[in-house]
């Protein structure tokens, strides 16, 4: 098991790969289909000094406010697909200096090739994990994009500890996702003939 | 208002604490696999988080889902306050965060924060003989949601006919082109026969099914049988990371077709397959 914290440097990303288990701790950022869509378009700078050698999780999580305080806190959030932001990450990536993508699924060629470039890593968590993920989030420190996103598509700057994942992509062009595709290609193949 | 706690309780029931026969196909699964293999680590993971959030009673997958009603009533019953009491239930199932809200503007992306909207949540009404009330509720989440497909046979891509064979073509390159995108292992709804329609639309109800309630047709529950060893020889796995099961079960529904229409539907639900029921009887009460 690997211990890593954000910020992360890139040589420590290049130690990384495909199968290592990973626990990550530090600060995060949750994003999906409406923030990848506005990072890739419209490069905001909000949101750069958290994503500077930091981790982009597609998540849209369950959350709960507690109507004293007005702090936030994560009920259930487990990786979202992540194949939906094939067409921003590898640039999301890159703009933004981002070292770790964590989701569910795997993606694509494209992005494959922008971990390679930059320096980063694709890591999987258990989807459906909900409440057990949400465990592992200490902290909501920050909120972008609320009102306009909706809590599931909002910027959710978090702190999370122990956080736990597989490497699946790294960045030396190794996916399992490809692998596994490709030999249940060949099983398919032998079962329909 | 009794309505409403009902319903109320069958959402957070649905949400919170996934069937039997469903957690009990997913530790069967893990038994399959080899010992600290990435497919058992992930079931374990998977069996861990199904006991906590029954515990803690928080929503086991944070994406709680599309939610989709079937109401059975009886002859004296009235649509509209079913309606009612489920639109109240759900808004009150979001506040309570059994529910995220899910329901959003398809162009402007506006979330409604209740998860209320047109279709949203979708009821289906059925006026029956009996003297009472079935609610059925499913929560479909939206990766395995996408992961569905249907197929207009004969496919020569897939050199599929207009047979038995073909359908099965069809349900293998589905299970392909999912690959672990819809949370792996999974249930498979399909429908053989409608139009594209009424065919989507009953493959999703077949997931009301239990695992293993088998199609009273014998060759039909043959076919479910052998296809669901079948796909499970392809080396998906859980969430696609390699492994024995992918597939926990296979559920097929058949229904007339037009002479010149051959559809396949195929609805693909993830393991967190939130389906229950709440009977009212009289007094009588029943979750299941």
């Amino acid at each position: 098991m690997i211990k890593l914290k954000t910020p992360i440097s890139e040589a420590d990303i290049r130690k990384l790969k495909v199968g290592d288990q990973v626990l990550l701790s530090g600060i995060i950022v949750t994003a999906r289909d409406a923030a990848h869509k506005l990072m890739y378009e419209d490069r905001p700078t909000f949101i750069d000094e958290y994503l500077k050698d930091g981790a982009i999780y597609h998540c849209g999580p369950v959350v709960s406010q507690d109507s004293s305080s007005g702090e936030w806190s994560f009920i259930s959030s487990g990786p979202t697909t992540s194949a939906r932001e094939e067409p921003y990450q590898a640039k999301v990536i890159e703009d933004y200096k981002v070292r770790a993508v964590i989701g569910k699924g795997g993606m694509g060629d494209k992005t494959c090739k922008g971990l390679m470039h930059t320096g980063a890593v694709y890591l999987h968590a258990v989807g459906g994990a909900g409440a057990l993920t949400a465990e592992r989030v200490k902290k909501v420190l920050t909120v972008f994009k609320l009102e306009e996103f909706g809590s599931p598509e909002a910027f959710w700057v978090i702190e999370v500890e122990d956080f736990p994942c597989v490497v699946t992509m790294d960045s030396h062009g190794g996916s399992l996702h490809k692998e596994i595709a490709d030999k249940s290609y060949e099983k398919m193949k032998l079962l329909i003939g | 208002m009794a309505l409403t706690s009902q319903i109320l309780e069958l959402i957070r029931i649905s949400s919170t604490d996934l069937p039997a026969d469903v957690e009990n196909a997913i530790q069967e699964a893990t038994k399959r696999e080899e010992v600290g293999s990435s497919a058992a680590t992930v079931l374990q993971t998977i069996e861990e988080n199904i006991k906590l959030a029954r515990k803690e009673t928080t929503a086991m997958c944070q994406d709680t889902g599309s939610l989709v009603f079937y109401i059975d009533y009886p002859e004296c019953g009235n649509e509209r306050i079913y309606r009612e009491s489920i639109l109240d239930a759900v808004r009150e199932a979001t506040n309570l965060k059994y529910l995220r809200p899910n329901t959003v503007e398809p162009l402007s992306g506006k979330n409604s924060g209740d998860n209320i909207g047109r279709n949203a949540p979708y009821l289906h009404f059925h006026q029956w003989d009996k003297d009472y009330v079935r609610i059925r509720f499913m929560q479909k989440g939206g990766g395995c949601e996408n992961c569905g497909a249907q197929y207009r046979l004969p496919d020569s891509t897939l050199n599929a006919g207009r047979d038995i064979k073909g359908v099965r073509k069809a349900i293998i390159d589905a299970v392909f082109q999912a690959q672990g995108q819809g949370c792996a292992p999974a249930i498979l709804g399909i429908s053989i026969g409608g139009d594209r329609a009424v065919s989507y639309t009953y493959a999703k109800e077949q997931l009301f099914r239990k695992i293993g309630e088998r199609n009273p047709d014998k060759e039909i529950a043959e076919f479910e049988v052998e296809l669901c060893k079948e796909l499970n020889t392809m080396g998906i796995g859980p969430m696609g990371f390699g492994g024995k099961t992918t597939i926990l079960d296979v559920l097929v529904g058949i229904q007339p077709r037009h002479p010149a229409s051959f559809f396949v539907s195929i609805s693909y639900m993830c393991w967190a397959c939130r389906r229950r029921t709440l009977t009212i009887k009289g007094n009588e009460v029943e979750y299941d």
